[in-house]
């Protein structure tokens, strides 16, 4: 009945804060289909980091993503203390878990003013982001940088948290707390905010498996799954909370289950002051990593983080490999606008908390559509590209498999 | 002067609306800028207000090392913004390239493309430093201002 309409959104546009490119097909008020062109932010980081020393590397990444910065440096760390089999201090472990925690809060704060933003309640959009300041005067305290804390060395963490300190965190958790019930309220009760939310950007939990949702993305649609809790790193084994879930599977659900994990990380936070030990911060670390593979997962604020780092025994990584949470989360998006207005296309584009500093990997001729298809292989020609590079240059031969496969 | 000269010089110096573009940015400096127009920085006591479109813009605030596929985009945005327009380059990312300096898809600071008017360092660079700049800016702007029309009475 009615003609398809194509709206090209972006690399500069107001509803997220980071550079991306949509192009929405419309079919009347409805979305028929979306692209997203992602790559603008496409530092190459991953490569720098060959260039550069273990500790060196630490710090270069903690800037891929200046949210959950802490995310990226203790996964990182997490894989090159593997590969140099150092036990880390407990009182570290703590530490580090506490500004993992920290950081934690301060990521949902944000989202739930961005989330509030992009549905016209600039209220709440105020009120998270002045709650959002005691979590960063927190921060600056502890570790003396608002955001890109660098508290991670190779082997512990550069800086003990003093009783004061102690004292100043339980007092603000406090205060926090207070605030969230709040939000929970709001969330639970007001009548807009539920009516504009519910049904939007809906995935079922076959779906959200399927897509490889990960994080509240996933929980929001009953993936009870949690790193903290499946592979307990740093000091995580030794605390009670809940993986939170919830089967709304919707926009409102992800804010449910947000506003919830705020709630069992003032509880983390309260058991790890409470059970920290004494002790040494760090062990001396080597400058040259043995050789070898690792990988590390670590729950950032968006979901699951993996970071692979294979060293060959010299002071500089061999090769760096990052999967941030959005990339698993951003090809749910499609699925979620599906049938959706274009109304709803900024909340729930925001819904999955989209960090695509952390996501951008590759540079995908945009500018060029006519070179853009030829630049992209579907599965098979890719499947036949590595089979004859192996034979190629690595004298493999993987014919055999691909008879297999038919 | 003319008085509907001063009329004008007195709204922009009031008035000055802000576009944010992320140049390729971690995030960092982007939410310290939303940061600072938050209740507790709060940077619409200096009438600035962040705006969508760069057409309704007179202070361009860019973070970020300008990658390759933004340095044409960012260049355009500067173009559509109206006369007189200022670019404020936020981060150490921004002013030199900082710790991305150097990487394959990056042109190392918000100056290889466009003209810049101020730098505000740090990593990230904070609301109160970022608050800070645009004050400052909008002082050598009037100091400016000024100079040219005390020129202009001389030369009469």
């Amino acid at each position: 009945m009615s003609k398809k309409v194509v709206i090209p959104i972006g690399p500069q546009h107001p509803a997220l804060k980071e550079p991306a490119s949509f192009d929405v097909t419309l079919k009347g008020e409805r979305v028929a289909d979306i692209l997203v062109k992602v790559g603008y932010n496409h530092r190459g980081i991953e490569k720098a980091c060959e260039e550069r020393t273990f500790l060196q590397s630490v710090y270069l990444v903690e800037r891929v993503c200046g949210i959950c910065s802490h995310s990226h440096s203790t996964c990182f760390i997490q894989a090159i203390e593997e590969l140099a089999n150092l036990k880390i201090p407990p009182r570290a472990a703590y530490i580090r878990s506490l500004i993992g925690e920290l950081e934690r809060i301060h990521s949902h704060l944000l989202w739930l003013g961005v989330a509030a933003h992009e549905i016209g309640f600039d209220t709440l959009l105020m009120y998270s982001w002045r709650d959002r300041e005691i979590v960063m005067d927190l921060l600056a305290l502890l570790t003396g940088n608002r955001v890109n804390y660098a508290v991670n060395v190779i082997g512990g963490v550069r800086k003990d948290v003093s009783e004061e300190e102690k004292d100043q965190i339980l007092k603000a958790v406090d205060i926090l707390e207070e605030r969230t019930k709040y939000y929970v309220q709001v969330a639970t009760e007001e009548v807009t905010l539920i009516e504009r939310l519910s049904k939007v950007g809906y995935i079922s939990h076959e779906d959200a498996l399927k897509y490889g949702a990960v994080g509240p993305t996933g929980r929001a649609s009953g993936i009870k799954r949690d790193i903290r809790k499946d592979d307990p790193y740093a000091a995580y084994g030794e605390v009670d909370f809940e993986v939170i879930t919830d089967d709304h599977c919707d926009v409102y659900g992800r804010a449910v289950v947000r506003v919830k994990e705020l709630m069992q990380s003032y509880s983390i936070i309260r058991q790890l002051l409470k059970k920290l030990p004494q002790g040494p911060l760090s062990v001396v670390a080597p400058r040259l990593i043995p050789a070898g593979e690792a990988v590390s997962r670590y729950e950032a604020p968006r979901g699951e983080d993996i970071h692979f780092v294979k060293s060959n025994g010299t002071d500089k990584p061999e090769r760096v490999k990052l999967r941030a949470p959005t990339l698993a989360n951003v090809q749910s998006v499609a699925k979620m606008l599906e049938d959706g207005y274009l109304a709803d296309v900024p909340i729930v584009i925001a819904a999955i908390d989209p960090c695509f500093s952390c996501t951008d990997r590759m540079i995908v001729a945009v500018n060029n559509v006519s070179t853009a298809k030829e630049d992209r292989m579907d599965w098979k020609t890719l499947r036949e590209f590595s089979i004859d590079w192996y034979k190629k240059n690595r004298g493999v031969d993987f014919t055999k498999l691909k008879k297999l496969d038919k | 002067m003319k008085i509907i000269d001063k009329v004008i010089n007195w709204a922009r110096l009031k008035s000055p609306w802000v576009i944010h573009f992320n140049a390729g940015a971690c995030n960092g400096c982007d939410i310290e800028v939303v940061a600072a127009l938050t209740p507790t920085y709060d940077i619409e006591r200096f009438g600035s207000i962040l705006r969508g479109t760069p057409r309704h813009a007179d202070v361009l605030l860019c973070s970020g090392p300008v990658t390759r596929q933004l340095k044409d985009r960012l260049v355009r945005i500067y173009e559509q913004m109206p006369e007189p327009k200022f670019v404020i380059a936020i981060g150490a990312c921004a002013c030199s390239g900082g710790a991305i300096d150097g990487c394959y898809s990056v042109v190392s600071g918000v100056d290889q493309a466009v003209p810049v008017s101020m730098y505000i360092p740090g990593c990230p660079a904070s609301p109160d430093a970022i608050i800070d700049g645009v004050v400052k800016l909008l002082k050598s702007y009037e100091d400016s201002l000024k100079q040219a029309d005390e020129k202009n009475e001389n030369g009469k």
